[in-house]
């Protein structure tokens, strides 16, 4: 066994046992879905169909636009209703462009094509991953094939499938393992064709037992060699991207870089099953499962659930509320998102739903002064200082910002979680990046733009000394001859 | 439904600031029990007037600044800063000494610089400094050790409280009659005076370690600061370094000529030795950050208090010590920023 954290990190109540008492259930197809155009990262998908067009399940509405981009494809047959702008779960409640559908009850799907992933070589299958709207599922829904064209580049590249849930009371991840290791597996295999890797780890925390043995019962019919399962010591955030691949491979993704730098690529195990879905059985990315627990609910469990539906309709499927709520989180209780309403759509990045009442979580107090008590820098996977980062956010020193690493803290939490100050220390990080991302990206535009002008300079040098050679040459030959 | 919204995370540790306070002064009980068994009621009177003094400052500090009074007042770091004074100082200095001492650790020494947290110095060891800088002979009255076998006039309580707050003693009393040097005090006396350390420690007031009373304190500060590493309110980095930067040359110096230094054991268990490696460098807030800069700014004060205790013009050197090295740590840290995941080893 690894240890997935090699510094920091907290062990915390998971909350996950009452969600993952029952197995999980496919809900029935909203009256009415909602699609934001870009529920993923990168720019947004472009609308495909008109108001008043008849849409069937599985049609595609939204085409990818860019290098980074995903496609979107409708989660319910019926008519376009509207496209514009709705609430949406995520750029902090800020609107979004969406494409509404009324269902029309016939669930009609689009009879998809069921595609060999042996009979397409990485390009095409890269392409083909790319049209079923495929995203991480992981929370961070960055769009899969642009970032298997990445890894594609990489020589020998490792693939890291991530089933390290390490959030408390996210088991979207859990349940899919225990019910759905084969397409996981399946959906391995696949990404090994596409990336040409010769290896592939499955990451499991330790307080997953079911999830591991449904896996590793998958893996033994499979009996595929370039695939292996890593149980990992459950301390959040063992989940995180580097933290996995940290305990992969011993490895620390660089700062600057990407995890194809060292030549490993990191996926949610769910992005794996969609991937499997959509090539065995045409189904593009229009639904996910859904995690909704907490106190403030009458029936936890995992939902199966199509993209688009209210969130208050999930509520709704696990029998209400059962009190006032404290919050009502997307994602778990360390960096999930308050929601100020359950009027919102499901999306590609819902991976669960916390009604919480007060009792299920610890708010911050009165914030005091930092004392330098350095617990923090304790906690701190990334190895930071936070306390550092603290002081010089509050005098918006950029320069020590950057000195001190504030770009490569995953805003985890554990900071905050440990501070006896009760300092929202990661939501300053959070504040304090865009500054310095300005700052980080006019430097590189300036040290691009002098590049460039020295690659001009030594161009018409050259170009400049190659004429005086062949003018040379030319003489001489002309004197030669003369 | 419209629940309340926050930023992530939405649950922290049940912890704070004000829960490690009474943790230390817990851990600092059995030290000030040996002091009271050994040099009389006076620190406990010291100690009440070191904290209501502190408080009281603290409030006023706090009403000029426009500052709620009940969370910082109930921080605790008032009162610590009361109770470490207290115990640096003479058990019959006069009041007015404490008083003083404390105004200034938290008038000047913390809220002029920011109050909680932005102190650069230890406020506790500001106000010693400036009292053992501006008073030195009020600092140097200390009593012998109250032991079966030293036949010397002792102060009882009521004399110690007229002593306190007449500042002079009662008719009855001589300052020469009842005043002792600290060991270490009378160590650099004797060492100056040309005397070996066996004719210096051949004084009734010397025992195996460092000093009758003084060793039985500096002991129950090393258990009270062990208890704290055990409860993580303290690391060990700087007790640690500070204690070992401390011994070591002492064990180096003493091998060298045992006649004219004293060794490890002594000066690890006189003095303030304890006290300042536990108690008073581990204040997070004027200490270096990383725990590499928690080492250098530990092995600092260790080395520093060594130097002035041999070769300086004041018998101890804790109090100098932190806060010299109180003034290195913007250097120190910004030298030993720890390795960020990612980046090059």
């Amino acid at each position: 066994m690894t240890t997935a954290i090699n510094h920091g990190g907290l062990r915390l109540a998971g909350n996950k046992q009452r969600s993952t008492l029952k197995p999980s259930r496919l809900i029935a197809a909203p009256a009415q879905a909602v699609l934001p155009l870009d529920q993923h990262a990168g720019a947004p998908a472009s609308p495909r169909v008109k108001v008043g067009d008849r849409v069937l399940r599985g049609q595609l509405i939204g085409q990818a636009e860019g290098e980074i981009s995903a496609s979107l494809h409708s989660s319910i047959a019926g008519r376009v209703r509207a496209i514009e702008t709705r609430p949406v779960p995520y750029h902090r409640g800020s609107p979004s462009l969406c494409i509404v559908i009324d269902n029309d009850g016939s669930d009609s799907e689009v009879t998809g094509s069921l595609v060999d992933y042996r009979s397409l070589d990485p390009r095409a299958l890269c392409e083909h991953i790319e049209a079923g709207g495929i995203v991480g599922l992981g929370g961070a829904t960055f769009p899969t094939a642009p970032k298997l064209r990445r890894g594609q580049q990489a020589p020998d590249i490792q693939l890291i499938l991530n089933g390290a849930e390490c959030e408390p009371w996210i088991s979207c991840d859990d349940m899919l393992m225990r019910e759905q290791a084969q397409d996981i597996l399946q959906g391995a295999v696949i990404l090994c064709h596409a990336l040409q890797a010769k290896r592939c780890t499955v990451v499991i925390e330790d307080d997953k037992p079911d999830a591991e043995r449904a896996m590793r019962g998958a893996l033994t019919k499979l009996n595929d060699e370039r695939v292996a399962i890593l149980s990992v010591p459950t301390i959040y955030p063992a989940g995180g991207e580097n933290q996995v691949i940290t305990a992969v491979t011993g490895m620390e993704v660089p700062s600057t870089g990407l995890p194809s730098d060292i030549g490993v690529l990191c996926l949610n195990v769910g992005t794996a099953a969609a991937i499997a879905r959509w090539l065995d059985r045409g189904e593009p990315l229009i639904r996910r499962m859904v995690t909704v627990t907490g106190s403030g609910v009458n029936e936890a469990g995992n939902l199966d659930v199509w993209l688009g539906t209210s969130i208050s309709d999930l509520i709704g499927e696990s029998g209400g509320y059962a009190g006032s709520l404290a919050r009502l989180l997307m994602g778990g209780s360390m960096m999930g998102l308050a929601l100020p309403t359950d009027d919102l759509p499901v999306v590609k990045a819902s991976n669960c739903l916390v009604a919480a009442l007060p009792a299920d979580l610890h708010p911050r107090g009165v914030e005091m002064p930092c004392i330098r008590c350095g617990n923090c820098s304790e906690a701190c996977p990334a190895l930071l200082l936070p306390q550092q980062l603290h002081w010089f956010a509050g005098s918006q020193d950029l320069g020590a910002l950057e000195a001190h690493g504030l770009m490569d803290c995953i805003e985890c939490g554990c900071c905050d979680y440990v501070c006896p100050s009760q300092i929202p220390l990661a939501q300053r990080f959070r504040d304090a990046k865009p500054a310095l991302i300005e700052r980080l990206t006019a430097r590189e535009q300036a040290f691009l733009a002098r590049e460039r002008y020295e690659s001009r300079d030594a161009r018409i040098e050259r170009i400049e000394a190659e004429r005086q050679a062949k003018l040379a040459e030319k003489r001489k030959s002309m004197t030669a001859r003369g | 439904m419209t629940p309340p919204t926050s930023p992530a995370p939405h649950v922290i540790a049940p912890n704070s600031v004000r829960r490690v306070m009474p943790i230390v002064i817990v851990a600092l009980v059995p030290a000030i029990v040996m002091h009271v068994v050994f040099f009389g009621i006076g620190l406990a009177v010291q100690l009440v007037l070191g904290i209501t003094i502190s408080l009281v400052a603290e409030a006023i500090a706090l009403k000029l600044r426009h500052k709620p009074l009940l969370p910082f007042l109930t921080d605790g770091s008032a009162i610590i800063t009361g109770v470490l004074l207290a115990m640096c100082l003479p058990p019959l200095a006069p009041w007015w000494l404490v008083v003083s001492g404390s105004a200034f650790a938290v008038l000047l020494a913390k809220h002029l610089y920011g109050g909680l947290g932005a102190n650069p110095f230890n406020p506790a060891m500001v106000g010693y400094a400036v009292l053992l800088v501006s008073f030195p002979a009020q600092l140097t009255q200390w009593l012998p050790p109250q032991l079966a076998d030293l036949h010397i006039v002792r102060p009882g309580v009521g004399d110690s409280l007229y002593t306190i707050f007449a500042g002079h003693l009662p008719a009855h009393l001589a300052w020469d009659a009842i005043t002792s040097p600290t060991p270490l005090d009378s160590l650099r006396t004797s060492l100056a005076m040309g005397q070996t350390m066996q004719e210096a420690q051949a004084n009734p007031m010397f025992g195996a370690l460092g000093g009758r009373g003084w060793d039985w304190i500096n002991l129950s500060l090393l258990g009270g600061g062990v208890w704290l590493l055990a409860l993580r309110i303290i690391r060990w980095h700087i007790p640690v370094a500070m204690l070992a930067a401390l011994a070591m040359p002492a064990a180096v110096m003493n091998a060298v000529d045992p006649g004219a230094y004293a060794g490890a054991l002594f000066h690890l268990t006189a003095g303030a030795s304890m006290l300042g490696a536990f108690f008073i460098a581990t204040d997070p807030v004027s200490a270096a950050t990383s725990n590499r800069g928690k080492l250098i700014y530990g092995a600092g004060i260790g080395a520093i208090t060594y130097v002035i205790r041999t070769w300086g013009g004041y018998p101890d050197g804790v109090a100098f010590a932190v806060l010299i090295m109180n003034a290195a740590v913007p250097l120190i840290d910004r030298y030993t920023v720890p390795r960020i995941y990612g980046h090059a080893r």
